[in-house]
C-alpha cells in the first residue's frame, strides 16, 4: 500500500481497514487484547489479524483451541476484570456454539449483577453466502443476536464504516457484536489512517429519492443501490438508507424516510422469515402507517439452508435484480 | 504446610456462618418470604471455606446455582445477601439477580449461576486477565459433578490449560447431578480422572474434611501463583437438603438411610471434635461462634425486611452501560 498524501484520499479494502483499526486500538489502549482461533501465528482465516502477532507478542494476540465457549468466556472473564478484549469466532455460524456464553453470560451480567459489571468485549466474527460455502458456513444470524437485551450488533457496508464501527465496538463498555461479511473483504473504500469512530446506532442514507425508502445492511446495500441506480433510468427514485447497526436501531432515520416517500422496502440477505424486516416493517407500521400507500415489501433469503452449488446459491442470495422487481412493483402499488 | 491455629479458627468461623445463612434462608422459603429457587450448600461448607481462606478479596471466583456458600466464604455481607435472596433493592444487585446470579465482584465473586458449568470459562477468563496483567492473582472455578459433564467445562479446563492461566477447578461432587446419582450419568467414579486429559495435576480430598480442603487448595494456589498453571481438585462431599427447596427426607432419587450416613461426618461437628481435641476451640468457644452468626443472621434478616422494593423505574436501568470510553485505563 502506498502512504496517502494530504491531497489524495487513501483507498484501502474493507478487510485492511478493520485490520488498521484494531492495531491502532491495541497500539492506544493496552487493555486491548484479541483471542480467537488462528488469529495468532495465522493472522485469520481471511487476513483480517495478519500481523498483529507479530508485532504485540502471543499475551495479546492469543491463538485459542477451538472452543468457542471457552473464547467468549474467556472474553467475558477478562472483561469483568478490567481488559477490553476482542474475541473472533471466524464465521458467524460458529455463534451458535458460544451461544450459551453470548446469551445466558455477557449479554445479562451487567443487568444481573445490578449494574456492577462492566463488559467491554467485542465479539467479531464473518456472515454472509456468496462463497459455496454450504449450510455451516454462510449464514447470517444477527436477528438471533439483536433479539437479545445487553447486545449490541453492527454490520458494516463498507472499509470506512469497517474500521470506524470496529473502533466504537471496541471503545463500547457493552458487549458488541461485529460482523464482516465475507464477500466484502477485498472492497476498497476511502479511510482515513488516523483512528476515528463511526457512532453505534446511526444509520446513513446512501442515496436519496422521494419514491421508495430501501432500509437495507450489510452487503445487501450494494445489491440494494445498484437495484435503485438502475430504477433511477425508469424515473423511480430511491431513498437507500444503510443501517450499519442493527442494536441499536436507528428508526428515526427510516421513520423520516417512510413519511417522505410512502413506499418501504426492507432488504437483508437473512432469510426472510423471522429476520430484521419484520421487525422493521412492524415499527414503521406502528409509527407511520397513516403515511404508507402500500403494504412494506420484504426481500430476504427463501427458508431453506444455504445451498452449497453455485447454480442453487445464486438463487438463494438476493440479488439487484430481483430486489429492483420488488421495489418497481412497490412503486407501482 | 499446617494451619496455623489463627487459619483453623477462621476455617471455623466460614463454615458456620455458611450453615446459619443457609438455614436461616431455608426457614424464610418454608415460610414463603423467599421468591423464586433456592439451592441450598449445608453439609459443603469445607469446600468453600477450606478453599476461600487461601484467597484475598482480588483473587476472583466463579460460582455456581448452589453459590450463597461461595459468597460467604470470600466474605460476602449477610445483609446484601438476605436482602437479594427477598428481591429487594438494598440486595447485592439490587434484587435483578437473586439467588442464582448474586456476586461481589469487590470481592471477588463473579457470580454465582443459573446455567450448569455456565462459570467456568469466566473464572478462565479472569485467571486469563491476572497472567495478562502480570499478577500473582488467581482465580478459582467452583462446580460439580454435573457440570463436569458439559461442554463448556471441557473447553474452559483445556483452555486454562494450553494457555498455563492460574486457575484452580475445585470439583464439588456432591453425588448427584440435581436428581440423578453420579454413576448414571458418568463411566468413572473420580471426576479428577479428567483433569490429567487435559494435563492438569489432580487430587482427592475427603470434602467433609476442612483442613484437608484447605492443604489442597493451599498447594495449588500455590502453584498458580508461581506461574505454574491451573490444578483440579476433587472434594467428595454432599448436600444436606434436596437439589432446591428445604426437603431432607423422604426422596426418591436418594435414600434416608445414605443422607444420614453422610451427616454422621458433618463438616462443621467433625471440624468441632477436632478443634476440641487440639485445645484450640472448646465448645463453648464454638458455641459463641455460632451465636455470633447467628445474632448477625437476625440482623441480616431485619435489614433485608425493612428493605425497600425496587423502584419500578428501574426495570429499563443497566440494560447497558452508557458510560463513554474515557481512554487507556491499564
Amino acid at each position: 500500500m502506498t502512504p496517502p498524501t494530504d491531497t489524495e484520499e487513501r483507498r484501502i479494502a474493507y478487510g485492511a481497514a478493520f485490520t488498521e483499526g484494531l492495531a491502532q486500538m491495541m497500539a492506544a489502549d493496552p487493555t486491548v487484547f484479541v483471542a480467537g482461533e488462528d488469529v495468532g501465528r495465522a493472522g485469520g482465516v481471511c487476513g483480517s489479524f495478519r500481523g498483529l502477532n507479530d508485532r504485540f507478542g502471543d499475551m495479546r494476540v492469543v491463538d485459542t483451541p477451538i472452543s468457542e465457549q471457552a473464547i467468549v468466556g474467556l472474553g467475558t472473564g477478562a472483561a469483568v476484570s478490567g481488559l477490553r478484549p476482542v474475541v473472533d469466532l471466524m464465521f458467524m455460524d460458529f455463534i451458535l456454539v458460544a451461544m450459551d456464553q453470548i446469551v445466558n453470560q455477557a449479554a445479562k451480567l451487567k443487568y444481573m449483577f445490578g449494574g456492577k459489571a462492566t463488559l467491554p468485549m467485542t465479539i467479531t466474527t464473518s456472515a454472509g453466502a456468496g462463497l459455496s460455502a454450504a449450510a455451516q458456513h454462510s449464514q447470517s444470524l444477527e436477528a438471533m443476536l439483536c433479539h437479545i437485551p445487553g447486545l449490541k450488533v453492527v454490520m458494516p457496508s463498507n472499509p470506512y464504516d469497517a474500521k470506524g464501527l470496529l473502533i466504537s465496538c471496541i471503545r463500547d463498555d457493552n458487549p458488541t457484536v461485529f460482523v464482516k461479511h465475507k464477500r466484502l473483504l477485498g472492497l476498497k473504500g476511502e479511510v482515513p489512517e488516523d483512528p476515528y469512530e463511526v457512532p453505534l446506532g446511526a444509520a446513513s442514507t446512501v442515496r436519496s429519492g422521494d419514491d421508495v425508502t430501501v432500509v437495507t445492511y450489510g452487503r445487501m446495500v450494494h445489491e440494494a443501490t445498484s437495484a435503485a441506480n438502475a430504477l433511477a433510468s425508469e424515473g423511480i427514485e430511491c431513498d437507500v438508507i444503510d443501517l450499519r447497526t442493527l442494536q441499536p436501531l436507528d428508526m428515526d432515520t427510516v421513520i423520516q424516510s417512510a413519511q417522505r416517500t410512502s413506499r418501504v422496502a426492507v432488504v437483508h440477505e437473512a432469510v426472510r422469515f423471522g429476520g430484521l424486516g419484520g421487525e422493521i416493517a412492524s415499527q414503521i407500521a406502528e409509527e407511520a402507517f397513516d403515511y404508507l400507500d402500500a403494504p412494506i415489501e420484504r426481500v430476504g433469503a427463501p427458508f431453506s439452508p444455504v445451498p452449497f452449488s453455485p447454480a442453487l446459491e445464486k438463487e438463494w442470495v438476493p440479488n439487484a435484480e430481483m430486489i429492483g422487481e420488488r421495489i418497481r412493483a412497490l412503486a407501482a402499488a | 504446610m499446617d494451619p496455623s491455629p489463627e487459619t483453623l479458627l477462621d476455617l471455623h468461623r466460614r463454615m458456620v456462618r455458611i450453615r446459619h445463612f443457609e438455614e436461616a434462608a431455608g426457614r424464610l422459603a418454608e415460610q414463603n418470604r423467599l421468591p423464586g429457587f433456592l439451592h441450598l450448600y449445608v453439609g459443603e461448607e469445607a469446600v468453600a471455606a477450606g478453599v476461600c481462606a487461601n484467597l484475598d478479596d482480588d483473587d476472583q471466583i466463579s460460582s455456581t446455582h448452589r453459590g450463597h456458600g461461595h459468597l460467604v466464604a470470600k466474605g460476602g455481607d449477610y445483609g446484601a445477601m438476605m436482602a437479594e435472596l427477598m428481591g429487594n433493592a438494598t440486595g447485592y444487585c439490587g434484587g435483578k439477580g437473586g439467588s442464582m446470579h448474586i456476586c461481589d465482584l469487590d470481592l471477588g465473586m463473579l457470580g454465582a449461576n443459573g446455567i450448569v458449568g455456565g462459570g467456568v470459562p469466566i473464572a478462565v477468563g479472569a485467571g486469563f486477565a491476572n497472567k495478562y496483567r502480570g499478577s500473582d492473582r488467581v482465580s478459582v472455578v467452583f462446580f460439580g459433578d454435573g457440570a463436569s459433564n458439559i461442554g463448556a467445562f471441557h473447553e474452559a479446563a483445556n483452555m486454562a490449560a494450553a494457555l498455563s492461566l492460574p486457575v484452580l477447578f475445585v470439583c464439588e461432587n456432591n453425588e448427584y447431578g440435581e436428581f440423578t446419582p453420579r454413576d448414571r450419568t458418568m463411566a468413572i467414579t473420580d471426576v479428577v480422572d479428567r483433569a490429567a486429559g487435559y494435563g492438569m495435576p489432580g487430587a482427592i480430598v475427603d470434602g467433609m474434611d476442612v483442613v484437608a480442603v484447605w492443604e489442597a487448595a493451599n498447594e495449588a494456589v500455590s502453584r498458580a501463583r508461581r506461574g505454574e498453571g491451573p490444578s483440579f481438585i476433587e472434594a467428595k462431599t454432599y448436600r444436606f437438603y434436596n437439589h432446591h427447596g428445604v426437603q431432607t427426607l423422604g426422596m426418591k432419587y436418594r435414600s434416608d438411610d445414605e443422607l444420614e450416613q453422610w451427616k454422621q461426618r458433618d463438616p462443621i461437628e467433625l471440624f468441632e471434635d477436632r478443634l476440641a481435641a487440639a485445645g484450640v476451640l472448646d465448645a463453648d468457644g464454638a458455641q459463641a461462634v455460632h451465636a455470633a452468626a447467628e445474632a448477625d443472621i437476625e440482623a441480616a434478616i431485619a435489614f433485608a425486611e425493612e428493605s425497600p422494593l425496587p423502584d419500578p423505574d428501574s426495570l429499563l436501568v443497566d440494560v447497558y452501560t452508557q458510560a463513554a470510553y474515557s481512554g487507556a485505563t491499564a
